[in-house]
């Protein structure tokens, strides 16, 4: 289901773009328009697009302020007398180490759930053991129901006791396993859709699971893999919990927990951290605004029906 | 969702004409490595966390010793608990009550025609990728009495200081709200992606029949989207059950206790009061109401028995 959303609604997007030209000499009579158009949804999608917006608005605005010109002025108008000084501040405070220890969370997760998950997708789709690997399946569908914070505790003795409290590595691996139920039941959607005619012909040829897997499965999949490593990206850039209670040192920090711990250095100047966040999200806005159609087809094939 | 990943069976296998059917099938010795990471990190905690619920108040000092079910008795006589619990499920109602409604009638709009998605240009979807974290420190400082939003927006919706965090009811509106300013998109475009898959020929029909937009409404597209309605549902429900990020980070479970929160009474429990068993019988406790929940709402929705979504693609 997912791969079909993830290939069908650009497409379907792009179509229907393209047929506004010809189809507009026949568009629906005023009385038509009416009766399927609906004026309270409109309204309610834009008034929620302000409540979006204005926020994310006054943080860029009040972020170019110093604290005493924040405090005074109306955050609706734009600042008269932009300064740089809290933008100076949080790369002063390290921003760009906490920057780099994110990105190393992220990558280190995206290639280590893809690396675990897809063959254990393919295994689960095409092994011969067909209870054994539903059964295998079903376990990782229970561990959805796991919530992150119930297991912080074991999590915490756990890692004290391999040594690895207080490093990245704490951080990235109750991340990928966090990030593997969901990334399975999205891979094994997507392997079950590749029709049993083009296992038939590689078998034919006699091709080894490996070769099947590089050929035929990897190639088919992409758009589940790429749905699969925005979800686990994601969430590790964002994961707040695992860094919180897994590390503790500054040099340990990422963007999560550095801006928590920026948030009680500032206490009231607020410029500063609305600064941090500016910064902090920039990142991803680009990433977003770069891959923004993708991800929300990932997001509405997630669904289902 | 997932209910309708595990009902559905494997197909049933077709074998061409002389096809070795074994050739290229991995061996299930494929999903050990995975599988085995996934056991050591998530299965096996939560497995420790119900040993370490028998283990008495253990700090994290010395070996725990199993001394009888003292954690889970005191559980349901602790007054704070049963406080927490009355406050979670009201985060929880109020947070499905606040974001299914705008969230259905957005994404099922959006799903409609072409140039009304252009409505929801690329910011509509911004929270998206913005964390928690992020998220709730913004709200933080915007709600600050002395700084943001919070003196002019104060007012209008009967906090006349401006201080919505420091009043009782205030702090657990914020936490509804800034709740739904995260996840209102992802579920927008959960009923976007539902609605699109009702086939048109279903309104065509009705419109034949002289039905009216709300009666397609109550017919046809709120049936059609039962089991989307379903997967959103069990996501905010669960997703309440067990928030922790913007309690811990916008109201510290206060004013008082306004807005402790069972996954914040059980986070004071482990790491400010060092109670590991007790925060891990609150924690086992947690996770059997929401699987409960969530089973309950896929069964009385009848979601269980749809074989799979993918049926006839």
């Amino acid at each position: 289901m997912i791969r079909l959303a993830v290939e069908t609604t650009p497409r379907t997007g792009a179509r229907a773009s393209c047929a506004a030209g010809p189809g507009r000499r026949n568009r629906p009579g005023l009385a038509d328009r009416l009766r399927r158009d609906n004026p309270a949804a409109a309204l309610a999608a834009l008034l929620w697009l302000a409540i979006v917006i204005v926020p994310i608005y006054v943080m860029i605005n009040a972020s170019f302020q110093s604290q005493s010109s924040a405090l005074g002025g109306d955050l609706l108008v734009p600042t008269t007398h932009p300064t740089l000084q809290n933008y100076k501040l949080a790369f002063q405070n390290g921003f760009m180490h906490l920057l780099f220890n994110t990105v190393v969370v992220t990558v280190a997760t995206i290639v280590l759930v893809l690396g675990l998950s897809v063959p254990l997708a393919f295994a689960i789709v095409r092994a011969r053991g067909r209870h054994s690997s539903l059964l295998v399946f079903r376990i990782f569908l229970l561990g959805l129901a796991i919530p992150a914070p119930v297991i912080l505790v074991p999590l915490y003795v756990m890692v004290s006791k391999m040594g690895l409290y207080d490093t990245l590595w704490a951080i990235i691996l109750p991340t990928v396993a966090f990030a593997m139920p969901v990334t399975l039941l999205v891979l094994v959607g997507t392997m079950r859709d590749i029709s049993e005619e083009l296992y038939e012909a590689m078998a034919l040829e006699g091709a080894t699971p490996a070769r099947m897997l590089f050929k035929l499965v990897i190639p088919l999949s992409r758009g589940g893999i790429s749905t699969v490593a925005v979800f686990s990206g994601l969430s590790a850039w964002n994961g707040l919990l695992f860094p919180l209670i897994l590390t503790q040192s500054p040099q340990n920090e990422v963007l999560t927990t550095g801006l928590w711990s920026l948030s009680s250095e500032y206490g009231v100047d607020i410029p500063a951290m609305l600064a941090a966040l500016t910064l902090a999200g920039i990142p991803m806005l680009v990433l977003y605004l770069a891959a923004r159609r993708a991800l929300i087809s990932s997001v509405v094939g997630f669904g289902g029906r | 969702m997932t209910l309708a990943a595990t009902s559905g069976k494997p197909r049933p296998q077709r074998h061409g004409a002389g096809a070795p059917a074994r050739v290229g099938r991995p061996r299930l010795a494929w999903a050990l490595p995975g599988f085995l990471f996934f056991a050591l990190f998530a299965v096996v905690p939560m497995l420790y966390a119900v040993y370490l619920s028998f283990c008495g108040n253990w700090s994290g000092i010395g070996s725990p010793q199993l001394s009888g079910a003292g954690n889970w008795t005191r559980l349901f006589q602790d007054s704070s608990i049963r406080q927490a619990t009355r406050l979670t499920v009201e985060l929880t109602v109020l947070s499905w009550v606040f974001q299914t409604p705008v969230a259905m009638l957005i994404g099922v709009w959006a799903a409609g025609k072409q140039r009304n998605r252009a409505v929801l240009a690329a910011l509509f979807f911004i929270p998206l990728v913005l964390s928690s974290t992020a998220i709730s420190l913004l709200f933080k400082a915007l709600l600050d009495p002395n700084f943001g939003l919070a003196p002019s927006i104060g007012p209008w919706i009967g906090f006349p200081d401006g201080n919505i965090l420091g009043s009782t009811n205030g702090a657990l509106i914020a936490l509804v709200f800034v709740g739904g300013w995260q996840f209102m998109p992802f579920h927008t475009l959960i009923y976007q992606g539902g609605a699109r898959a009702i086939p048109k020929s279903f309104y065509d029909a009705a419109a034949i029949d002289g039905a009216g937009r709300v009666a397609q409404f109550v017919h046809i597209t709120l049936p059609q989207l039962r089991n989307t309605i379903t997967t959103s549902s069990v996501l905010i429900v669960v997703g309440s059950l067990t928030s922790f990020e913007t309690v811990f980070l916008l109201t510290q479970g206060g004013p008082g206790a306004a807005t402790s929160t069972l996954s914040w009474v059980m986070y004071q429990n482990a790491f400010d009061d060092f109670n590991f068993g007790y925060a891990c019988a609150l924690g086992a406790g947690l996770v059997v109401v929401s699987t409960v929940l969530s089973l309950l709402m896929v069964r009385l929705s009848g979601f269980g028995s749809m074989r799979s979504t993918r049926e006839g693609a």
